[in-house]
């Protein structure tokens, strides 16, 4: 293998298209670590973008137009269920406003063509969770998570409700009200968050976050990610959205200090300075300063580096399956205190040891 | 062109073991990475003649079936199936693993070949008109199908339509049969010559087994064909054989409905499946024995 499979695959998702393998084995190499980093949509709509998926070979062509088909239809698709959340929320004069991937096709980013994602996002004020909730329900959605522990645990201590499910349509929405967990070390406000919504630029009614808090979201998401499977995928959104949006060139500047407002400092240094290291990203002048003043730590980089390669056994160096079990433990604690997570953790072992579907409870222990 | 009766024993599981044997099925090419002796075993028996290559370049699919690890492994153990690393099923037991790899190859196929359309239903073809056969479990699908396999037509799959929206043309798979519970007898008396695996019982499914599919239907896996009859079966204990068409209407939802990827394909789905239905005769048939039931296929076939 060669080494440099990752910033191959990096190259192919920007477009550039020089970067495809010169022969089948390449071929066979790049379809592989693609697909377990959920990039294999990216790269097709790249090459369909350049007019270049005829030429590819045909025992891989297919399987880029078979990954681009799928992104295709879930684009359409997670239109679709945006609408008719909007419809639900309607009666309650409450906005979608939209999160993650969902959102970067409705502002109509061109990197999100032949992205895949499955779920849909949204957050609304957290004064407002209960009303929503009732109002999907009229609307055919319910909890899942029925477990009392479950329940519980999301209501007390996360940053959304337990995933609703459509029953007809089996599709899913997360209501977030926040975009950390109340337990997390870092505090973003998600009322400010939510004043600078703004309307997004293809789907028409939909809301979307604003440029420095889309791209704020996202790098504070994979920042506090434990599972490592689309860290890479997610490294690449970051570098793409700060391509789209950095065409301003007043931007570098309004995302640091939109970082300093909501407390999100660190995580966008951290992930910026990953990005650079693992993928090659070239960050605007003023955005390399900010990031030269407090560079992360060389022990978290060299953990990041190698945790936040695609998760593809091509892609394995020495200490992957470490780096991989420390980002997890890292997740973990930054979202959650040790005192509450190891609670947490020892709850969730019992029940799955019991089969119960909630501990005894004492009474303090509420 | 190497098959894998072509390879000695000890080649086979060598080649198996460092993940280096690529099985051709129809379209799809698979390498497999093993060191389960009943894989090996069932593979040379159930896969003989199929084309295979050693140290290939590409590959679709990249599969393993493996032991878990942990008590798992040595107390009543359990094996694994991996698509490229990843596990889209819980581990069985390892008396099931030749099952787990037929089950995961279609898991292979149903969640990324959507160059095609994919439906569930037994396909079979005369020259190269095609025969669907869609049911639900239970419905003696399998049973059917193994008995039209062994007696003048060509087996091109028992539960995968591999259908080219670009053409209208039905791929084979030549892939083995899958057999469960009373079937199993019922194809063995029918088809005393035919190469089956032991009977797995407790299996999700029931009792299941394998048949090898008929050497005609492995040496034609490149032959394409149209569908040109859907068949909704069904086996009802102590039934006459009756075979009623269908209404021009009812074709096109029945093909829908069995489709895994319909939604996916879109538009191009739309256009495959009305052309598939325009060109096709629908019919419902209902029979117990299964030797009217050739009768009614050979029929068929001549109509």
């Amino acid at each position: 293998m060669t080494p440099n499979i990752s910033i191959g695959l990096a190259q192919l998702v920007r477009g550039e298209l020089n970067a495809l393998p010169r022969d089948l084995d390449g071929w066979d190499r790049l379809i592989r670590v693609a697909r377990a980093a959920n990039l294999l949509g990216s790269i097709a709509a790249e090459c369909d973008r350049a007019g270049c998926l005829e030429s590819v070979p045909e025992k891989p062509r297919v399987h880029l137009l078979g990954a681009l088909r799928l992104a295709r239809r879930q684009a359409v698709a997670v239109r679709w269920e945006a609408e008719r959340i909007g419809e639900a929320l309607a009666p309650i004069e409450e906005r979608v406003v939209l999160l993650k991937g969902a959102a970067y096709v409705a502002d109509g980013l061109d990197f999100a063509a032949g992205r895949m994602f499955s779920d849909v996002d949204i957050l609304v004020p957290f004064e407002r969770v209960r009303v929503v909730e009732d109002a999907l329900m009229r609307f055919g959605w319910a909890t899942t998570h029925l477990s009392s522990y479950d329940q519980r645990y999301y209501r007390q201590w996360m940053h959304e409700i337990p995933p609703m499910q459509h029953l007809e349509r089996g599709t899913t929405v997360d209501v977030h009200h926040r975009i950390l967990p109340r337990t997390a070390r870092f505090d973003p406000d998600p009322a400010s968050m939510l004043e600078h919504a703004r309307p997004s630029r293809q789907w028409p009614g939909i809301w979307v976050l604003s440029r420095e808090d889309m791209l704020l979201h996202s790098a504070t998401h994979l920042y506090h990610e434990g599972e490592t499977d689309n860290a890479f995928r997610d490294l690449l959104d970051i570098e793409r959205l700060l391509g789209c949006f950095a065409e301003d060139p007043a931007f570098g500047a309004s995302l640091f200090a939109r970082a300093r407002d909501l407390q999100l400092l660190t995580p966008l240094t951290v992930v910026l300075t990953m990005a650079e290291a693992v993928i090659g990203t070239k960050v605007p002048p003023e955005v390399a300063r900010e990031l030269n003043a407090q560079p992360p730590s060389r022990s978290l980089q060299r953990m990041l580096n190698t945790g936040w390669q695609p998760s593809h056994t091509l892609c394995e160096k020495p200490g992957s399956a470490v780096c991989r079990w420390l980002v997890y433990a890292r997740a973990h604690l930054l979202r959650m205190p040790p005192h509450l997570l190891i609670l947490h953790l020892f709850r969730k072992a019992w029940m799955r040891f019991t089969d119960a579907d909630d501990m005894p409870r004492t009474e303090n222990s509420r | 062109m190497q098959t894998i009766e072509s390879l000695a024993e000890p080649a086979v599981a060598d080649a198996l073991c460092r993940g280096t044997l690529e099985l051709r099925t129809g379209p799809f090419t698979t390498r497999i990475r093993s060191e389960d002796t009943l894989i090996v075993a069932e593979l040379r028996r159930l896969y003989a003649a199929h084309p295979v290559r050693l140290n290939p370049d590409f590959s679709d699919f990249h599969v393993e079936v493996r032991s878990v690890s942990g008590p798992r492994r040595w107390v009543r153990r359990q094996v694994t199936f991996l698509f490229d690393g990843r596990e889209p099923f819980k581990p069985l037991p390892a008396v099931q693993s030749f099952a787990l790899f037929e089950w995961g190859l279609n898991w292979c196929i149903a969640s990324s070949a959507h160059r095609w359309l994919l439906m569930h239903a037994a396909v079979l073809a005369r020259g190269d008109d095609a025969v669907v056969l869609p049911a639900p479990p239970g419905h003696g699908k399998s049973t059917l199908c193994a008995a039209l396999a062994f007696n003048g037509w060509r087996l091109l799959s028992d539960e995968l339509v591999v259908l080219d929206p670009e053409t209208g043309e039905v791929w084979p798979l030549a892939r083995p049969i899958n057999v469960k519970n009373q079937s199993i007898e019922i194809v063995r008396k029918l088809v005393p010559t035919a190469v089956m695996t032991q009977p797995v019982p407790d299996t999700l499914k029931g009792t299941v087994a394998h048949v090898a599919p008929p050497i005609d239907a492995v040496s034609a896996m490149g032959e394409r064909a149209r569908i040109r009859w859907v068949v909704l079966p069904q086996w009802q204990q102590g039934a006459a054989t009756t075979l009623e068409p269908m209404s021009p209407g009812e074709v096109f939802p029945a093909l829908i409905e069995n489709a895994f990827n319909y939604e996916v394909l879109g538009e191009d789905g739309f256009d495959a499946l009305s052309l598939a239905a325009r060109d096709a005769r629908g019919f419902h048939f209902r029979y117990s024995d299964l030797r009217e039931a050739l009768g009614v296929f050979e029929d068929l076939a001549r109509s």
